[in-house]
């Protein structure tokens, strides 16, 4: 059933009834296990060193007075883990520096001790000899020729010359001819908009508990958004089989998308196949903020022209993303989503993902989107404002709609962004009356859906019912009722 | 090493423990006595997570050190519930869905119940300003003071 038909309210078995939470009472009475819940016999503390450089050459690590001090059972550098493939290289990276500390925060190395006492100070007995290095933290100071370079000589061949090696690649979509358009307009709006690196702020700190033995099989506890990523992604660093890695998800403590990477796990691992003991390790809340990836600061250029009926007749954005110390931005995602919302003749976007010297981002609430939809949403609001135009009217006048040609690509199939329009329009609070201080606005904004792997189990059992066995992260949900 | 023996009292318990000094009570309640309720999500005395009740009194129990719960009165989430039965705001926490993820959940009812210990008849605002201490990055809010109002009221009916 189209959604933008659908205008009769209808009444489901499930989707509009109130059941009880099945989660509610372990969450209620703190019964609810999160990363940090657990123990294990014998378990050990691990704790990481950080760097306190931005940037710096990692000259010499000396750990032989930590490994001397009683309690200490494992210490771990980037040297234990050895070559790991491609499609993980930068992951462990980011987990234990190689060459570079790249970012203030960045894991150095980690012990697993008898005590979190005993792990501080071993933290403190281990000697590493840094050669600072210039460091830069801003996206449009990184992409200039002479910006102290992160990575060299791995810039992707979608870049022009000119830039800086830290832009590591260049994506573009749209259609249409936009200098056609703007000449059409009867105003153009050209602005720049910056936003700043937000951290996802959950709760929970991240935690993990890893058990290996001498065999091979190992245990990993861990709060994640994805328990079947972390195994692949730490056994592809561990050069384990996957099927030797059994990774059961806690609950968890918020995500928001932070929590879909690794950062303490393939460390514990480690420590754990080292020492030969149970390894727990559990980030502080500045751990989390200086080496957990917020979402990606942006500095975007806007060019958009409307006639004064408030038909957009062009609209070009340039994006420029910082994912952090690693490629990987979600400036492809921000420029395909920027303009989306809009049935456009003409449409273009750019985006340059660029590498600073900051904890590599991470996914964040549609990842790139939100960035890209303030910039065209302040212009577009700028441009109805100056010709006295409803902010809603202009959307909907230009809302993509079934057979629209997107910004990215597709053709859309009905995506209920006018009926959703129309609701705004219709509902009481559009024209309240507003009170002093109170303002209002609209905007609209657009983003895909993306799924993790998964694998369910049913099973008819012996009292005659049936049980199915989800194994999916209840992020911030119910759980399905056992 | 000399560790601190400590004689307490958690949620009517009589408690012996042995912690370093520089461990937090928030250390003691999870790591030396296995009650995880009370959560560390910041260890600042920021977000909430860790509130547990000193005599009465409201606390970060990450600000405390465990050798300062000597001869006090602890009462952590875990001493909230009575047998089978959970407290009215319990219940009331889930009847209303006043909680998704759950990990700032136990500092909450620790700290709503304190103030309805107190005053059984807040205003919103004061409801608001009491739980302004507990940071809940998923509700936002208006479920967790709607189940601690409606509770409230729930208990001066019984009353």
């Amino acid at each position: 059933m189209a959604l933008d038909r659908s205008d009769k309210p209808r009444t489901f078995k499930v989707v509009g009834t109130r059941p009880l939470r099945p989660d509610g009472i372990d969450k209620v009475t703190g019964r609810a296990r999160f990363g940090a819940d657990i123990v294990a016999p014998g378990m050990l503390v691990g704790r990481v060193l950080r760097s306190p450089h931005a940037h710096a050459r990692i000259v010499k690590i000396d750990t032989t007075k930590a490994r001397a001090l009683s309690g200490v059972k494992a210490v771990v550098t980037r040297a234990d883990f050895g070559a790991v493939p491609d499609g993980v290289a930068d992951v462990i990276d980011n987990c234990m520096a190689g060459d570079k500390a790249l970012y203030d925060g960045h894991a150095v190395a980690a012990v697993a001790a008898s005590s979190a006492a005993v792990a501080r100070k071993a933290l403190r007995l281990i000697e590493v000899e840094y050669e600072v290095l210039a460091h830069v933290t801003d996206v449009d100071a990184a992409m200039q020729p002479g910006a102290p370079i992160l990575h060299a000589g791995r810039q992707d061949e979608t870049v022009p010359e000119g830039y800086s090696q830290n832009v590591m690649s260049r994506v573009e979509f749209g259609h249409g001819d936009i200098e056609k358009g703007l000449a059409e307009a009867d105003r153009v709006v050209q602005r720049t908009y910056r936003t700043g690196a937000t951290h996802q702020g959950y709760i929970e700190p991240h935690a993990c508990l890893a058990t290996m033995g001498p065999d091979g099989q190992a245990d990993l506890w861990c709060c994640t958004q994805g328990h079947y990523m972390v195994r692949n992604t730490c056994a592809a660093i561990l050069g384990m089989e996957q099927g030797q890695l059994r990774v059961t998800a806690s609950e968890i403590g918020g995500g928001f998308g932070g929590k879909t990477t690794v950062f303490l796990e393939p460390v514990a691992l480690m420590l754990s196949k080292l020492s030969g003991r149970p390894v727990k390790m559990v980030m502080t809340r500045s751990e989390v903020l200086r080496a957990t990836g917020p979402t990606s600061s942006s500095s975007i250029d806007i060019k958009i022209g409307m006639t004064k009926d408030g038909r957009i007749t062009a609209g070009f954005a340039q994006l420029r993303y910082q994912g952090g110390a690693y490629p990987g931005s979600p400036v492809d995602m921000g420029s395909m989503s920027a303009f989306a919302p809009y049935d456009l003749e003409n449409v273009k976007t750019v985006g340059f993902d660029v590498v600073t010297n900051r904890p590599k981002a991470a996914a964040y609430r549609a990842p790139g989107a939100p960035m890209a939809a303030f910039a065209v949403e302040s212009a577009v609001d700028e441009l109805a404002k100056g010709f006295g135009l409803d902010p809603l009217e202009v959307r909907l006048k230009n809302a993509a709609r079934e057979g629209t040609v997107a910004s990215y690509g597709p053709t859309f199939p009905a995506i209920g962004l006018e009926a959703t329009l129309e609701a705004a329009k219709a509902h009481p609070h559009w024209t309240a009356p507003l009170g002093e201080n109170q303002g209002r606005g609209v905007a609209c904004g657009f983003w895909f859906n993306f799924g993790g792997d998964t694998c369910v189990t049913l099973n008819v059992t012996p009292d005659g019912t049936v049980t199915v066995s989800p194994r999916a992260i209840p992020i911030s949900a119910a759980r399905v009722p056992r | 090493m000399s560790q601190i023996h400590v004689t307490t009292s958690i949620n009517g318990d009589a408690t012996e423990f042995l912690c370093e000094a520089e461990d937090t009570l928030l250390d003691v309640l999870r790591d030396r006595l296995g009650m995880t309720g009370s959560k560390e999500g910041c260890g600042t005395g920021d977000c909430g997570a860790c509130s547990v009740t000193v005599d009465g009194r409201l606390v970060c129990s990450c600000l405390m050190l465990g050798a300062e719960a000597e001869g006090r009165e602890v009462t952590t989430i875990e001493g909230m519930a009575t047998g089978d039965q959970l407290h009215p705001l319990q219940q009331k926490f889930i009847e209303m869905a006043a909680l998704q993820c759950g990990i700032c959940t136990p500092g909450i009812l620790v700290a709503a119940k304190s103030l309805l210990d107190k005053n059984p008849d807040p205003t919103e605002e004061e409801v608001r300003y009491w739980l302004a201490g507990n940071l809940c990055r998923c509700t936002g809010y208006d479920k967790i003071i709607r189940a601690v109002m409606e509770t409230a009221a729930d208990l001066r009916r019984a009353s």
